[in-house]
């Protein structure tokens, strides 16, 4: 935890209320997300037990399995969540733009632009927590390997139309949710948890009520113990008044209420089956049943959820937020287009050069996300200035000077005088952002002399760099780059005295890893090439283990 | 610990029988012998040499280096930094002052260090056409990685294999068909800045070591040990291979009595001047402040860190060794700050700066994995820390800053280490498929603390 966040939690218990970590909203958040709030049974992975579903924070639709241990019951759960998905994800892909991009030509091996298609925007999935998506991970894998009737007439339990589908679907946006800064889905904690900074450990972060509790609290009641009541409060049956986000439901729930009803509407179930009189009668009451009692646990969590979405709608959108959106669109249509050229699903496990790749991705991702959050959010820029990553100070010199090469580029030394104490060492590579929104370059060149009248004020700190030796905390920055091609630097491109300005010691846009080797070619101390001859519809079930379907 | 006697249970070719006296030369000569002979000679695409700290790794690369070239086989070699790039080809170009050797670099401005201009056999270039022909290449991991459309070298030499993460190697191994890696594998692991949990337990989980990835796939590979640590003196070697290399353990190349280190002028009583007389005496100092919990950058400590590295120079230090008669200085260059944390390193430069000091090296761990100083100071990674995650607890970074000295070691740590490491027992998370590193870093800094409990100064500032 960076020093400015454990500050402002400090300020939050101080407080009694969550401190703001952000001035902008890191993460794009769509006009109209489809908010999922799955719940899952105890003591089975994978097994839901019913979910609210929808784009309308009025209307969801609830969707239960009365019997979870029923594959039939579960499968139409499944068909039903992917006629409520489905539709959503799908009416996203025609409406498209036409973008440039460049590709190798198969017969030149040039590299020549081609016109293809990127969807105007990408449908959102919002879920209340962390375990949130790593469900929609889960459901995503236990579909989609599925097959349908129609996919394959031999298939001994057919799953409904739409469910493989919809599982690699879920696959798609489960593993696009690990790319740092991605928004095609997210969780409503982690995002809270990124714009403001609570009185209390990260651990409890994840909970979605007492999270909101900080940040939002009830008129006069301090964060803590708001918090606190959305923990333990419980009413006069010992249920909780405001039940777990998810999936993972309360012990006592499932003991006092939810297996009783269960086991009514078994019992009604096998009457119903047996012809009893009555019993279709008293099935649809048990299942009614059912439906209250896990609509009372979903549909606080649904609330609250949309409660964030209002708060975080509040702040306006960092500048750089669309940039990391438009790479959400472009992994949208990229599985658009791959779900309509008829491949197969997702494999379970990624080939090492697969892995390598989302690796390197990953690691550029953050890097960048990290950079423009900064860029784009004062306060997150101060945290960074804090931790000796960045200085931001006023120019008081410009020197020009000029390279020594055979046609001397422009170099000139700007001198900063600056309160930050940047991890400088000699030729340290900066970086800033011109006031026209331009990159420019620049490597730390020394400490400079401040002026007599400096000194005084560089005595009350004693130990920073330079200090010692009297010189005070003026930094010279060489500028090495953003000035044009000529001679001299195109106007405007070097600051000028009186100047505030920011310099960073990261990168702004850093680079993506080097281009890997395809699969076909993995080299032996990766195990050579993937096994040709696996089957395309993912690895055989494990023999010792019965319904091995994940 | 596991019941056997590690030592005795792991048996190992180069090492002499009990009944004779140990030989380090020998032993030494004899493993590289058989690691030559099998890299020059053997059927198999791979060799791995593990070294521990100083065992001669560098040496023994360009050994090796040369013989390949010598037997009319061009060679690339790839390491994982510049200045390894540049100190290598600086040892190859001193060792051989004819061999021609390739320094391949970025097109980034100051690419190399300016000294391989000295070297007239020594051709630099950000092109790998006008590097060709040349018997040895070397470069980085990551500007190999850039190297397209070539013809693959028939062999490599791959330094620090065990820094170097499994996906680099992916990125480099198709430009080879055969490779020598040489690695510490008590070092720090290398790591990735995003979670790859989900990889965990596969043979080529790209944030592993590129070690661990090459014998999933390739068991089968020769496995070589360099026996001897030239660096660590006979006081600090067996706690080094006990904590840190217990089913593979070395020994130091120097008997006891034939380093010594010893001041000018005598001590005044102080903390800082007590703990250099215990760290001359036993190769060990321990200057404990009392227990509080602090910042990281714990003012105190930073503080006691500058001011034993300030006495070490006042007082004249001298070293004597085996590679010089005559006692030498231990000059500011001769001595390293190692810390966990970036700005703690920042915090002691400033503090050495404060109390007039320049030309102490200080970095974290990380940096200063493979340098050599007479004299270490360390902040121990757990000081004034309220809990012990797994970056503190890390083996690898305990063991680099354990093992950059020829002489001796201080380590300024708050007192109660030893109880927060029984607060926090390890907790990752176990993952299916993914080998146990022995030791853990629990263990391991039990260990160290045990040993360094016998060399205490207890003192408040």
């Amino acid at each position: 935890m960076s020093l400015i966040t454990t500050l402002a939690r400090m300020e939050a218990v101080r407080e009694g209320r969550a401190q703001p970590l952000t001035t902008v909203r890191h993460r794009h958040l769509s006009a109209r997300p489809l908010a999922f709030v799955p719940l899952t049974t105890a003591g089975e992975a994978g097994a839901p037990l019913g979910a609210l579903v929808g784009t309308d924070r009025d209307a969801p639709r609830l969707l239960i399995v009365a019997q979870p241990r029923d594959r039939d019951l579960r499968f139409a759960f499944l068909a039903e969540l992917a006629e409520e998905i489905q539709p959503y994800l799908d009416s996203y892909a025609d409406e498209v733009e036409l973008e440039e991009r460049k590709e190798t030509d198969p017969e030149t091996g040039k590299k020549v632009p081609v016109q293809v298609e990127l969807c105007q925007d990408a449908p959102q999935l919002l879920v209340p927590s962390a375990a949130g998506v790593a469900f929609v991970r889960l459901l995503g894998r236990s579909m989609r390997f599925r097959r349908t009737a129609e996919q394959d007439p031999e298939t001994p339990f057919p799953a409904p139309a739409r469910v493989p589908l919809l599982g690699r679907w879920l696959t798609h946006y489960g593993e696009r949710a690990r790319v740092p800064g991605s928004c095609l889905l997210l969780s409503l904690t982690e995002l809270l948890s990124r714009h403001w900074a609570t009185g209390q450990s990260n651990l409890e972060d994840q909970h979605l009520g007492s999270l909101l509790a900080w940040i939002d609290p009830p008129e006069g009641v301090p964060g803590a113990e708001a918090a606190l009541r959305a923990e333990s409060e419980r009413d006069a049956n010992g249920q909780l008044r405001c039940p777990p986000a998810g999936p993972s439901t309360d012990p006592a729930f499932d003991n006092k209420l939810l297996a009783p009803a269960m086991s009514r509407y078994d019992a009604a179930r096998a009457e119903a089956s047996q012809g009893v009189a009555g019993g279709g009668a008293r099935l649809r009451l048990a299942e009614a049943e059912l439906r209250g009692l896990i609509e009372s646990q979903l549909r606080p969590t649904w609330d609250a959820l949309w409660r964030g979405v209002d708060l975080l709608r509040a702040l306006p959108e960092g500048a750089r937020v669309a940039d990391r959106w438009k790479r959400d669109r472009w992994s949208y249509t990229g599985h658009r287009d791959r779900v309509r050229a008829g491949e197969p699903p997702q494999p379970k496990l990624d080939d090492a050069v697969t892995a390598a790749q989302k690796l390197a991705a990953r690691e550029t991702a953050q890097a960048q996300l990290e950079a423009h959050e900064a860029l784009d959010d004062p306060l997150v820029m101060a945290g960074r200035r804090l931790a000796g990553e960045a200085f931001a100070g006023e120019v008081i010199d410009v020197e020009m000077a000029w390279s020594d090469a055979k046609v001397p580029r422009p170099r000139p030394l700007v001198t900063i005088r600056t309160e930050d104490r940047p991890h400088l060492a000699e030729r340290v590579k900066l970086h800033r952002v011109t006031d026209d929104g331009r990159a420019q370059s620049g490597e730390f060149a020394g400490f400079a002399d401040m002026d007599g009248a400096d000194e005084a004020d560089g005595a009350d700190v004693a130990e920073g760099p330079g200090d010692a030796h009297g010189q005070g905390r003026a930094l010279v920055v060489r500028l090495t780059g953003g000035m044009g091609r000529g001679k001299q630097p195109e106007p405007g491109t070097v600051p000028e005295k009186g100047d505030r300005v920011c310099w960073t010691l990261f990168e702004h846009a850093p680079r993506g890893g080097p281009e890997l080797p395809d699969p076909e070619s993995t080299p032996w101390t990766h195990g050579g090439p993937p096994d040709a001859a696996a089957p395309a519809q993912g690895p055989q079930p494990d023999p010792m283990t019965e319904e091995d379907y994940l | 610990m596991i019941g056997a006697d590690p030592a005795a249970a792991a048996a190992h070719p180069g090492r002499a029988r009990a009944d004779e006296p140990f030989d380090p030369s020998a032993a030494a000569a004899r493993a590289t012998e058989a690691i030559l002979h099998d890299t020059l000679h053997g059927a198999d695409r791979g060799v791995v040499v593990d070294s521990p700290p100083g065992a001669g790794k560098s040496t023994l690369v360009v050994r090796a280096a040369r013989e390949l070239a010598a037997a009319g086989r061009p060679l690339m070699v790839v390491a994982q930094t510049n200045a390894q790039v540049d100190d290598l080809v600086d040892r190859l170009a001193t060792a051989d002052p004819d061999l021609p050797v390739g320094r391949l670099h970025s097109s980034d401005p100051h690419p190399y260090d300016p000294v391989l201009d000295g070297h007239e056999s020594v051709r630099t270039s950000a092109k790998i056409a006008d590097l060709a022909g040349l018997d040895i290449v070397v470069s980085t991991a990551a500007k190999w990685a850039h190297i397209k459309h070539v013809e693959p070298w028939r062999h490599a030499i791959v330094d620090e294999a065990y820094q170097m993460r499994s996906d680099a190697l992916l990125a480099v191994a198709g430009l080879f068909e055969r490779a020598l890696f040489v690695g510490d594998p008590g070092q720090l692991d290398p790591f990735s800045v995003v979670g790859a949990d989900q990889w965990a337990g596969l043979s080529y989980d790209p944030s592993a070591s590129a070690v661990t990835t090459l014998l999933a796939h390739n068991p089968r590979l020769p496995q070589h040990r360099l026996p001897v640590s030239w660096r660590l003196p006979a006081s600090a070697a067996p706690l080094v291979s006990h904590a840190f290399y217990p089913y593979t353990p070395f020994r130091s190349g120097t008997g006891h009595g034939e380093r010594r280190l010893s001041f000018g002028v005598a001590s005044d009583g102080s903390g800082p001047d007590r703990v250099l007389d215990e760290a001359a005496a036993s190769g060990w100092g321990l200057l404990e402040l009392p227990a509080r919990r602090t910042p990281r950058t714990d003012p105190e400590a930073v503080a006691a860190v500058a001011q034993v590295v300030r006495r070490l120079l006042d007082r004249g230090a001298v070293a004597v060794s085996e590679r010089s008669g005559e006692p030498q200085p231990v000059a500011a260059d001769r001595i390293a700050v190692g810390t966990a944390h970036r700005d703690q390193a920042a915090a002691v430069r400033a503090a050495l700066a404060g109390l007039g000091v320049s030309g102490v090296t200080v970095d974290t761990a990380n940096r200063l994995q493979g340098r050599e100083f007479d004299v270490t100071v360390v902040l121990h990674p757990l000081s004034g820390r309220p809990d012990a995650t797994a970056f503190h607890l890390e083996t690898g970074r305990l063991c680099v800053l354990a093992s950059r000295h020829r002489q001796a070691c201080v380590v300024v740590c708050r007192a109660g280490v030893a109880e927060l490491l029984d607060e926090h027992p390890s907790t990752e998370p176990v993952q299916l498929g993914v080998t146990v590193k022995f030791p853990d870093g629990w263990e391991a800094n039990h260990a160290v603390l045990a040993h360094l409990a016998e060399h205490r100064v207890a003192w408040r500032p």
